[in-house]
């Protein structure tokens, strides 16, 4: 190996790893950026469903069932009743991003304070709630959500209710792992040594460094949030029918399927566009988290 | 001698498990708001009823008595009574348990089959266009509702192409597997996203080690390293996820036995939710999750006799 040093090759090294270095960080943040822009533009367009529609999604026209798509005034046809597809999902949106951001949210807080708490304190405190985890864990999530619906009554409230209760100990097994690993670590006891409050150390000192995992779980969780209201209202244990809710009309198109494809068809890209941008920002978080350590 | 030790430990933990199970189960009965009597008789309504229900599901009865009155039952193998079928709820879902079985098998041996060659292939030629397409779809197909691409492949394989039965479950084997292949396929393609991606993260992970360059070094082909390395690796890590994504695979069925009207326990759940059928919710909710542990237990035994470090922890 030649000891001089070829600064042509050196400056060419440098561009290279410099160039390559931007260009990971371009297609970590596409995925990010594609991911927010799909999510950014359904949460919009739900939002502000009057403004892009003049139908209401419950008014009926008995003159126009069953328009295909592009025919004229309905972008995306219209349904059995004549309501308006484009309408339909718009306002549905707002059910299921509802349920996306309701049902994923609160799990999120609440698992996440218990797993923090179990693992700070350890102790028959993490013992119990441990157990309890592990108990819920041997159910199949999706049979014990419609098990407790089915016992509650069938209703969009108590579908929240049946996630609540089921879904948290996800975030609490993840937060509490973190947080026992991030317990051992010299910042956490330096903290301990100044007599911070456990409430400070907790969540000054321990929660920055757990939230991340915690987040991009969060967004593969929304996901399956979404397909779970989805698969609710589709079964009619969740939205009921005169709803928009884009399970629902899955549903209630299934009946003219052989005939009117849209029905159907149209709700469910609607779904997949929303799952893809969520997985989509986990997959961009977890990259953009993962560069940073 | 690890290994029965191994056995018997992982049996043995089994019964915290199978408690938990019976107590979830137990507390179910208890959500329904206000009186499950008036609630299952509805407009049949009567006093002289409603004592009549309370006392067959055991209602007038202190709490923990119920529990071990449950319990006991449950011993006996008694689900208590269906209220729709008007026979015991344990024959009402032995009956069903054999199409949820047979689905959940097939799905299962469906996904392996799609996903090993694709994540290996993944991995092998990573960031070609193979990779690139199977990460879209992967993606795509994670966020599909399985409903939804069951009722897309009734309408494309069953009404269009008229080449697999739109429902029922039929009478013979050629005719299950005849019958199941799209419910199977939904399960499966769902399954297999994160099956794939498992597959190719770990098989990069076993191109990039150590005992690969060495097995390179001494000359043994791409072919034989792919075989004994690469293969051997790749079934392993599809028993594991199989094992984490159990519940995901058995929640599969109750959809989409659902769509494609196969008369299995998932179906037989969502009818006896409309039914208000509260015995039956609760005996499948346990069936449910009595399977899963087993599953569990079989897949954790296969993953011990493929690799023998899971023995030794």
């Amino acid at each position: 190996m030649s000891t001089t040093i070829n600064p042509g090759a050196l400056l060419l090294e440098h561009f290279e790893t410099r160039s390559r270095r931007r260009r990971g960080r371009l297609s970590r943040n596409a995925t990010l950026i594609v991911g927010c822009t799909l999510l950014g533009l359904v949460i919009v367009a739900s939002l502000a469903a009057p403004l892009l529609t003049n139908y209401s999604p419950e008014t009926l026209d008995p003159l126009r069932p069953l328009a295909p798509p592009l025919s004229s005034g309905h972008l995306l046809g219209t349904d059995e009743f004549g309501r308006d597809i484009f309408a339909r999902i718009l306002y549905g949106g707002r059910i299921d991003l509802l349920v996306a951001f309701g049902a994923t949210g609160v799990t999120l807080v609440v698992g996440t304070a218990i797993g923090l708490v179990s693992g700070y304190f350890g102790g028959w405190v993490d013992a119990v709630i441990m157990r309890i985890v592990d108990l819920f864990f041997a159910f199949p999530f999706f049979v014990l959500v419609i098990a407790i619906v089915a016992m509650l009554g069938p209703s969009i409230f108590n579908m929240f209710i049946a996630i609540w209760l089921t879904s948290w100990i996800s975030y609490a097994r993840i937060t509490r792992g973190h947080t026992v690993v991030a317990k051992g670590r010299e910042y956490v006891l330096a903290a301990k040594a100044l007599g911070y409050r456990h409430s400070r150390v907790m969540l000054r000192h321990i929660l920055p460094n757990v939230v991340s995992f915690v987040l991009i779980f969060a967004m593969v969780d929304a996901v399956g949030n979404v397909l779970l209201g989805a698969a609710l209202g589709f079964l009619g244990l969740g939205a009921k029918p005169p709803s928009p809710e884009w399970g629902a009309m899955i549903s209630d198109g299934q009946n003219y399927i052989l005939s009117s494809w849209w029905l159907s068809t149209l709700p469910g890209i609607a779904i997949v566009i929303v799952g893809v941008g969520f997985s989509l920002l986990g997959d961009g978080l977890a990259d953009l988290l993962r560069a940073d350590d | 001698m690890a290994r029965y030790r191994f056995i018997g430990r992982r049996v043995l933990q089994l019964i915290p498990v199978l408690f938990g199970i019976t107590v979830v189960t137990f507390f179910l009965l208890r959500l329904i708001p206000g009186d499950p009597a008036l609630q299952i008789l509805g407009q049949h309504y009567t006093k002289a009823g409603a004592v009549e229900v309370r006392h067959a599901l055991g209602l007038d009865r202190p709490l923990w008595q119920q529990y071990v009155l449950f319990v006991q039952h449950l011993f006996q193998g008694n689900l208590g009574e269906s209220i729709t079928f008007k026979q015991s709820a344990r024959s009402v879902i032995t009956e069903r348990l054999p199409p949820t079985l047979f689905l959940v098998a097939y799905a299962a041996t469906v996904a392996t089959v799609v996903s090993i060659p694709t994540g290996v292939v993944s991995a092998l030629r990573r960031s070609g266009v193979f990779d690139q397409t199977a990460r879209v779809t992967t993606l795509v197909g994670f966020a599909m509702p399985p409903f939804w691409l069951g009722i897309i492949l009734i309408l494309i394989f069953s009404i269009h192409l008229h080449v697999f039965p739109v429902n029922g479950y039929g009478n013979s084997f050629t005719a299950h597997l005849d019958h199941l292949f799209l419910p199977s396929l939904t399960i499966a393609l769902g399954f297999s996203t994160i099956l794939i991606r498992t597959l190719r993260s770990s098989t990069l992970a076993v191109l990039a080690s150590d005992y690969v360059d060495t097995a390179r070094v001494k000359g043994i082909s791409r072919l034989a390293v792919l075989r004994k390395h690469v293969l051997r690796n790749a079934i392993v890590s599809v028993v594991v996820v199989f094992g984490i994504n159990l519940a995901y695979l058995i929640s599969g069925t109750v959809i989409v036995e659902t769509v494609f009207g196969i008369p299995g326990v998932g179906s037989l759940l969502i009818d006896s939710v409309s039914t208000r059928d509260y015995p039956v919710v609760q005996g499948v909710t346990l069936v449910f999750a009595v399977l899963v542990v087993a599953i569990n237990l079989l897949t954790d035994l296969v993953h011990a006799s493929l690799d023998p470090r899971v023995v030794l922890e």
